[in-house]
């Protein structure tokens, strides 16, 4: 029990230190650069003023107001404090809303999409892969440039693809939105039904582009796999295939595991960008009108959000990972 | 190194990518040859023309000799291009109503349709069953029919500058054609234009060029740093290894997505060139090369020939470069082609979001894409302001995919098949 304890502890760690590096980036980055977003909102706003005096004081005000008038270390505890009673200030664009309320109402509709589309894609394409190693031949020679193409696909191409073949050329499922204009969000049936509708084009979007991924990986993995030399002596044994295949499937799944902690930044990356090709009320929606309207404070909380996100996600799957495979245990005792 | 050359060159993958990424650099090179001016040139006066041959109509009446061709198809084809399906579908409605039997209306054949219409439709005639808004809607179709079959010549006049008189100068009749070869002024449009009124295929292969561009620099930046921090981490070992691995750590994790982002808001349109995106790209996509080439050099540091070169006093960087980076030379190559790859994924997604480069400077695929569902493209059926985008992503994306595939499997061969 030794061994997983100083895994889990060594994970909690690292979460614990990237979280706070995130926080930290997620603070300077922006701060770093020439830019200052104070003046550009006080020429938004004082547009077509021209008394020099009243745009300084309400450059001045605005200043008192975010605290950049403050040293840095000031506004960084400032932002802390802020972030811990989960206070991400205000939006610009849809003042006086908070950015926590939307990022909240937000960020349920994007992990309702991907969770369960990345789960899915990569089951399905760990499969194929699996398969297309053990059966190899025509399987192998169709599964391995298709996947390879879908793969390279950037999602949001395949999300547009998909949009005007069964959106708008067969009318099969609605374009945009999570759910119909006319409906508002309720229990009831219909607006249940409306919401499947608009969920079908953006998850396999997802689904898709995982399945090329990973079944690539998988089949490599498999392989190597089958080459080593357990499954040979268990072949001269005269163990089942059946059995070898379980034994090859599982070693070949593992290095898989991490894989997808490691990738989960990459594919949410994409999926946030296929969100917006379909006017998706998540995360990719969000961030895409904050960078056009400038809400700075906006931005910068769906991109903590997301680190968050990925974060906790890729911990869980390392944790999970801790529990499935035993040698983990050995590598920490030694 | 011959040797490894002549294998990879027997790769049929990655051959087929390899002779794909060069077709297309070299139509990227050649086609402004061809087509000289700035791909940014707005010469459209209005958005998604199709594409297609445009002729200058002032030319061809102007200019351009007439010739008499008899073409007996030529009225009936240029009623039905006038008549679409749903005007001969209407018209088939009202026959019907008005006791005409289904199987005597033929849709397809024009002349038929055209004979049994003239001769029953009856603007006052009131079949049952058809609204009164119907009704009136096949008026105006028959009264846009009246004089399709028996054209009447077009006639052009001009208005003199200085006596100000206007004076026939041309008449046109149905049968004159001009040779579209003897017209000044002609322009193909591959793929018409986009929703700046730019010639898409121009900015297309303009665009790949960038994005091709942004992709090798991002790619060079993050293998070169990848590479460096690697190597030092694998080879040094001790305080150097612990502090390169804590940030390699650290932004595995951090997505470079949300870096992506952050940086390029923070640094602004105005500052955002194509060089620029690219540089940042790389900045935040070293880190699965470090952690490869340092996993790689940790395994090759205690060779012989290394201990034996480190024996002779050679030096740090002499080390690196002679002993140990030719045993990972292949896979660096590899993460190379993998890094330009998905740096032209970057930008693109980065565009699609808006963070995209300066769109007046530099056309790039991302950029083409972003301005194409900004404009609603795919609701308008202009299918060729986006489409060919991303066919243009997938298939650069895919031959590299191929190459690597290929390459792994020379130096992989347990991966032959």
């Amino acid at each position: 029990m030794k061994g997983y304890k100083r895994y889990f502890l060594k994970k909690v760690f690292w979460f614990v230190v990237t979280l706070v590096a995130a926080v930290i980036l997620n603070f300077t980055l922006p701060r770093l650069m020439p830019s200052d977003p104070i003046a550009t909102i006080t020429r938004r706003v004082t547009e077509g003023m021209n008394n020099q005096n009243a745009v300084m004081q309400i450059y001045r005000e605005y200043a008192r107001k975010f605290g950049t008038d403050q040293p840095m270390w000031k506004q960084f505890f400032i932002y802390i404090g802020n972030l811990l009673r989960g206070d991400m200030g205000v939006s610009f664009q849809q003042y006086p809303r908070k950015v926590s309320d939307i990022v909240a109402s937000s960020v349920v509709w994007t992990i309702a999409l991907q969770l369960p589309a990345i789960l899915v894609g990569w089951m399905v394409g760990n499969l194929l892969g699996a398969l297309a190693a053990y059966i190899r031949k025509g399987f192998d020679k169709v599964l391995v440039p298709i996947s390879l193409f879908v793969s390279g696909l950037p999602a949001f191409g395949l999300a547009v693809t998909l949009l005007v073949i069964f959106g708008i050329t067969l009318k099969w499922l609605p374009i945009s939105g999570g759910y119909s204009y006319d409906l508002l969000p309720s229990f009831s049936w219909k607006f249940i039904k409306s919401v499947i509708a608009h969920y079908q084009m953006p998850f396999w979007s997802v689904v898709l582009i995982a399945i090329g991924g990973q079944a690539i990986g998988m089949r490599s993995m498999s392989i190597y796999e089958l080459n080593a030399d357990y499954v040979k002596y268990s072949r001269f044994l005269g163990v089942k295939d059946r059995k070898v295949v379980g034994y090859v499937f599982r070693n070949a799944m593992l290095p898989q595991v991490t894989g997808l902690a490691l990738s989960i930044g990459t594919m949410i990356g994409g999926a946030l960008v296929a969100e917006t090709i379909f006017s998706y009320p998540g995360l990719g929606s969000t961030i895409m009108s904050g960078i056009t309207s400038a809400d700075y404070p906006l931005i910068s909380g769906v991109t903590l959000i997301i680190t968050v996100m990925v974060l906790t996600m890729s911990f869980i799957i390392e944790m999970l990972y801790g529990v499935i495979d035993p040698r983990v245990k050995a590598a920490q005792s030694e | 190194m011959r040797n490894t050359l002549r294998q990879v060159s027997r790769s049929a993958n990655f051959m087929i990518g390899f002779v794909t990424v060069m077709l297309i650099l070299l139509m990227v090179g050649i086609y402004p040859l061809f087509n000289p001016g700035s791909p940014l040139d707005m010469i459209g006066l209005g958005t998604f023309f199709k594409p297609g041959t445009y002729i200058s109509m002032y030319d061809a009446v102007e200019t351009a000799t007439a010739y008499t061709l008899r073409i007996d198809d030529a009225a009936a084809k240029r009623v039905a291009a006038k008549l679409p399906m749903a005007d001969r579908e209407s018209m088939k409605r009202w026959l019907i109503a008005y006791g005409i039997a289904e199987d005597a209306i033929h849709t397809d054949d024009l002349n038929d349709l055209l004979n049994l219409w003239n001769n029953t439709y009856d603007e006052s005639a009131r079949p049952a069953g058809l609204t009164s808004a119907f009704r009136k809607s096949v008026a105006r179709i028959d009264a846009a029919l009246e004089g399709l079959l028996e054209p009447l010549d077009v006639r052009v006049y001009t208005t003199s500058p200085e006596t100000g008189e206007t004076r026939e100068t041309a008449r046109i009749k149905d049968n004159q054609f001009i040779n579209v070869s003897e017209v000044v002024n002609t322009r193909r449009l591959w793929l018409g234009t986009d929703n700046f009124g730019r010639d898409a295929f121009k900015e297309l292969l303009a665009a790949t060029g960038v994005s091709l561009k942004i992709g090798l620099i991002a790619g060079v930046i993050a293998t070169a740093l990848g590479l460096m921090l690697g190597l030092l981490s694998g080879f040094v070992g001790g305080i150097v290894d612990d502090i390169i691995m804590f940030f390699a750590n650290l932004f595995t994790v951090i997505p470079g997505f949300v870096l992506l982002i952050l940086i390029s808001y923070s640094i602004g349109q105005e500052q955002r060139g194509a060089t620029v995106v690219a540089a940042v790209i790389g900045c935040t996509s070293w880190v699965w090369t470090t952690r490869s080439v340092r996993a790689q050099t940790l395994s090759l540091r205690n060779r012989d020939h290394v201990n034996l070169s480190r024996l002779s006093g050679h030096t740090l960087p002499r080390i690196l470069v002679t002993d140990i980076l030719p045993y990972i030379a292949s896979y660096v190559v590899m993460a190379l082609i993998l890094q330009i790859c998905s740096g032209i994924l970057a930008e693109a997604q980065l565009s699609m979001l808006g963070l995209g480069p300066k769109t007046t400077e530099t056309p790039t695929l991302g950029l083409m894409m972003f301005w194409g569902m900004t404009y609603a493209a795919h609701q308008n059926g202009a299918w060729w302001a986006y489409f060919p985008v991303i066919l243009m992503i997938a298939l650069v994306s895919f031959s590299m995919n191929l190459m690597n595939t290929g390459l792994d499997q020379v130096f992989n061969p347990q991966l032959r098949s």
